[in-house]
């Protein structure tokens, strides 16, 4: 039994069965991530004034994996396009980059997850505010005992991101005044009892830190080192999505993307090593699965680009 | 005429087939690509889970009618079954409140996602609607595969969610969080179980994975990616393997039915897939998507959450799907009844563009109603507004479809049997239902009716005697199409009438108890509430009009099994029918029909003046006489 319009076009339609099916699909994907983007925005927009992080992330890696996606996007339409021109061995080389492109995107990606996964943060019990939580300190656990954590603590805590960041918002004058804050700025200050400064330094090892301070984005080669009390935290945990709202979207977001892009990459590379055959028996309908896989991974690197800006840049 | 051109053409047919060797029994009944095995598959999974959801239910009536009383015949087996007594769900055969809710939150997902969905758009769309469009058979057949055992896993993960420690989901079938995300938490026994072969952090995080709540999370995962291949596999089916000649105004109502259906599934259901993911990372990762900041727990802030989440957002998209998701369930069951009437009144339904443009605007609008379930969250007089004004629009293309079904009737010459009683009893139920929601489309009114038992006979009247009446009526009309036997009429009335004056008996009582006041989750029926007391004892009658339905649904099951083997056998088209799916060789082989369809003529062309007989096959041709279409088909 043959199904009809598998490889050809209905003529009253204009497109074979695959093609229809793969733009239905992308539009319930949409749906899929429009109610996430629509979580984003509620939860943002629902959050007490001045309690959404931004500017946490690092925005550097973010950006080389748009370019990465944005490049293996351009690949994969020319690889399609060297089906049609019956080029095999350039489609393979395209097709090659592409999957070169969507490793190296999750390789980045695994070591921004990682670099979260090691970075701890404390809540601080505070009884006079209604949530039970005040003051909050963000670094890298160095050590640990029954009573507290030592935390090297990060350079710029996550109330000065916000006052620097509103302060650049404002007049030129304002904006001085926000690098000036920058260049006299040693460390953060803590009021909270359960904070206890050591008067220690440490010099982070990771990666992450040395690159940050090569291309100057972190001043600070030495970060400072503090004393949390255990019974004075109300809550802690390394930078997970159950953080806080924000690493909880970004998590999720991320997450759900990056099951996409492997899913792509499986799809594409079955077509490179696996069904190339296909390309010399049947090559209409070869470059029709490549054309639908291809509309797939655009709609995938299209979700990347909203996502960049609005989980790095807003 | 039929059986000759279809022995005749059958001879052709097996020239073109591609695969010769017969196919193995896993092949052919089991993992099968053709529509009309799987439509079966989900036919009798569907059916499986109505009887399982009606079981529950009558657990339930029975507690509302005599609460604190043990359950006669299962208390013990149940008892043991969830645990003993340290299970906490049954004690001494009387059910304790966790079990009754877990009982309501279940009945409600397993009707809705397990019965009435794969019955209607499922099984009905994926056996019926390629016949009646002349395809061979879907445009996806391993994608329909993949669909129904992805279907499957959600459904049993859904029923033995049962039995893991703590009992299934308990937080209503909506699921509202926070109670959903804090209700529920990793069990003891579970814990025990999992660090035999993890860490401690390993087996909470696996006992945080197998509890109630976060396993129908992940049935619900299941469920909704199913329904998403099932979707786009209807709609490519319909768009691109219409047979020669099937225009757009030439398809069977029912096939516009699942159209529409398909589109509210595709672009409805995903967004609630992704706040199923939000909420499990809720309860797993122990992110707060839905958690308020400063949530008090049994008197102690809650510390394991962040806060800062909304419980609107998981309403809001919740009811994105929720809402269309009405609509799901009632616009197969119009299309089977719109197909069961134009055959058994021999003539066209009154009014098919409308019907048509009706559904299409039913679908557009039911994107736009969903937050008339919420008027009591705070949202906001305008949004509120703006919500009511777009659900009594709504009504507006429901009482055209009803209205145009309703005319169909006037002047036919009606053959009263099973299934057009069946699809008679519809019309009124349905209008029951859908009157008697427009007072809820008004915020005022809806602040005083909210989550009352009026909201229960509302839905309930739109969905038992409405909906699963049209899936009824398309058991029955459909059956020998599948079986080539006819299920037994006797039997068949004698189903039909108990059944419909117990629905009614079940539901009706219910709108005088929702106006006295009553809440729809009270554990006891209201039995220690005063304000109930005036309409207690409508619970008695209720519950044994319940019983007395599961009496009268052993004719149908005896019926559906027995007809299998003894029915009445009939030719390839005992209805006489016009559409499609009646003009293929009996038993329809993988790809359906003998040769190439064309289509002639519109779907219901019975009793047209000056035709020999009173109804034309759509895929008879015009003018030409009897003998030449004999040669021109073999």
């Amino acid at each position: 039994m043959q199904i009809p319009y598998e490889v050809e076009e209905r003529p009253d339609t204009g497109v074979y069965n695959a093609k229809l099916g793969i733009w239905l699909f992308l539009a319930s994907e949409i749906m899929l991530f429009g109610g996430l983007f629509s979580a984003y925005i509620f939860l943002r927009l629902g959050a007490p004034e001045g309690s959404w992080p931004d500017h946490v992330l690092w925005d550097l890696p973010g950006l080389i994996n748009t370019a990465i996606l944005i490049l293996s996007s351009v690949t994969v339409v020319l690889s399609y396009i060297y089906v049609k021109l019956n080029n095999f061995m350039m489609f393979r080389v395209c097709m090659i980059i592409t999957l070169v492109c969507a490793g190296l995107f999750m390789g980045i990606k695994s070591f921004e997850y990682n670099g979260k996964f090691h970075h701890f943060g404390a809540f601080m019990k505070d009884t006079s505010k209604p949530q039970g939580y005040g003051e909050q300190i963000t670094g890298h656990v160095i050590g640990e005992n029954e009573d507290f954590f030592l935390v090297a603590a990060d350079s710029r805590q996550p109330i000065d991101w916000l006052s620097a960041r509103e302060l650049k918002k404002q007049s030129p004058a304002h904006q001085k005044l926000a690098s000036e804050h920058d260049a006299v700025h040693h460390g953060p200050v803590f009021n909270h009892p359960g904070i206890i400064p050591t008067g220690d330094k440490y010099k982070p090892k990771s990666l992450e830190h040395k690159i940050k301070v090569a291309i100057g984005k972190e001043k600070h080669k030495e970060h400072d080192v503090f004393k949390v009390m255990k019974d004075q935290i109300f809550r802690h945990s390394m930078f997970t999505p159950g953080y806080n709202a924000y690493f909880a979207i970004y998590f999720t977001m991320t997450g759900l993307h990056a099951l996409h892009v492997i899913g792509g990459a499986v799809v594409l590379a079955y077509f490179c090593f696996i069904d190339h055959k296909r390309f010399f028996t049947n090559r209409k309908h070869f470059g029709n699965r490549i054309e639908v896989a291809g509309l797939f991974w655009h709609f995938v690197d299209l979700v990347w680009i909203f996502l960049f800006p609005i989980l790095y840049l807003l | 005429m039929q059986e000759a051109t279809a022995t005749a053409s059958h001879g052709d047919h097996s020239h073109d087939h591609h695969d010769h060797e017969p196919l193995s029994f896993w092949s052919k009944y089991v993992f099968s690509t053709d529509h009309k095995v799987i439509g079966i598959q989900y036919a009798i999974t569907a059916l499986l889970s109505l009887m399982g959801g009606f079981i529950m239910m009558m657990l339930m009536r029975w507690q509302l009618a005599y609460p604190g009383e043990s359950i006669p015949f299962v208390g013990n087996l149940l008892e043991n079954v969830t645990g003993g007594a340290q299970g906490g769900m049954v004690v001494n055969g009387v059910m304790q409140p966790q079990f009754y809710n877990a009982l309501g939150a279940m009945h409600g997902t397993i009707m809705v996602f397990l019965g009435v969905v794969p019955l209607g758009f499922a099984a009905f769309g994926n056996y019926v609607m390629p016949l009646q469009i002349g395809a061979p058979d879907m445009a996806f057949p391993r994608l329909n595969m993949a669909s129904f055992w992805t279907f499957l896993p959600g459904a049993l993960i859904m029923f033995l969610s049962f039995l893991v420690p703590g009992g299934a989901a308990k937080s209503g079938w909506t699921s509202y969080s926070p109670l959903a995300a804090t209700a529920d938490q990793p069990q003891g026994p579970t814990i025990e179980f999992f660090s035999k072969f993890l860490s401690d952090e390993g087996a909470l995080f696996m006992a945080s994975i197998f509890n109630g709540q976060s396993l129908w999370l992940i049935a619900m995962v299941f469920l909704i990616s199913s329904s998403l291949l099932g979707s786009v596999n209807v709609i490519v089916t319909t768009v691109q393997l219409r047979a020669k000649g099937m225009s757009w105004m030439r398809m069977p109502y029912f096939v516009w039915a699942i159209l529409v259906t398909a589109f509210l599934l595709l672009l409805a259901f995903p967004p609630l897939e992704a706040a199923g993911i939000m909420q499990l990372m809720d309860r797993v990762a122990h992110t707060s998507f839905f958690m308020p900041a400063g949530l008090y727990v049994g008197g102690e802030v809650l510390n394991s959450y962040a806060g800062g989440g909304s419980p609107l957002l998981w309403q809001h998209l919740f009811w994105f799907l929720g809402h269309p998701e009405v609509y799901v369930m009632l616009l197969p069951a119009v299309g089977i009844v719109a197909e069961v009437i134009a055959c058994n009144t021999r003539k066209p339904l009154w009014g098919y563009k409308s019907l048509v443009f009706g559904s299409i605007a039913l679908g557009l609008l039911s994107f736009i109603v969903w937050a008339h379930h919420m008027y009591m969250t705070g949202m906001g007089a305008k949004v509120s507004a703006f919500f009511q004004t777009t659900t009594t629009i709504i009504s507006i293309p429901s009482v055209i479809i009803l209205t145009a079904l309703l005319i169909s009737l006037w002047g036919g010459s009606i053959r009263f049997n099973t299934p057009m009683l069946f699809a008679i009893a519809f019309l009124p139920m349905f209008g029951i239902g859908g009157l008697t929601g427009i007072p809820l489309a008004f915020s005022s009114i809806g602040s005083y009716l909210h989550d009352s038992y009026y909201v229960i006979g509302h839905f309930h009247y739109v969905v038992a005697p409405g909906v699963i009446f049209g899936l009824f009526a398309g058991v029955y009309h459909w059956y020998p199409k599948v079986t080539g036997r006819k299920m037994n009429e006797f039997l068949g009335k004698l189903h039909f009438w108990p059944t419909l004056i117990c629905m009614n008996l079940i539901f009706a009582p219910m709108f005088i108890q929702g106006m006295a006041g009553m809440h729809r989750r009270w554990y006891d029926g209201g039995a220690t509430y005063e304000l109930s007391e005036p309409v207690l004892h409508w619970n008695i009658v209720m519950t044994w009009a319940a019983f007395i339905m599961f009496v009268a649904q052993i004719p149908f099951i005896w019926n559906f099994f027995t007809a299998w083997f003894n029915g009445q056998k009939v030719g390839t088209n005992p209805w006489n029918a016009t559409t499609l799916d009646w003009q293929t060789p009996f038993p329809a082989p993988h790809g359906n029909f003998a040769g190439p369809v064309t289509v002639y003529r519109g779907p219901y062309e019975y009793s047209v003046p000056g035709a020999d007989k009173d109804y034309t096959p759509q895929n008879e041709p015009d003018v030409i006489p009897e003998k030449e279409t004999k040669e021109v088909k073999a």
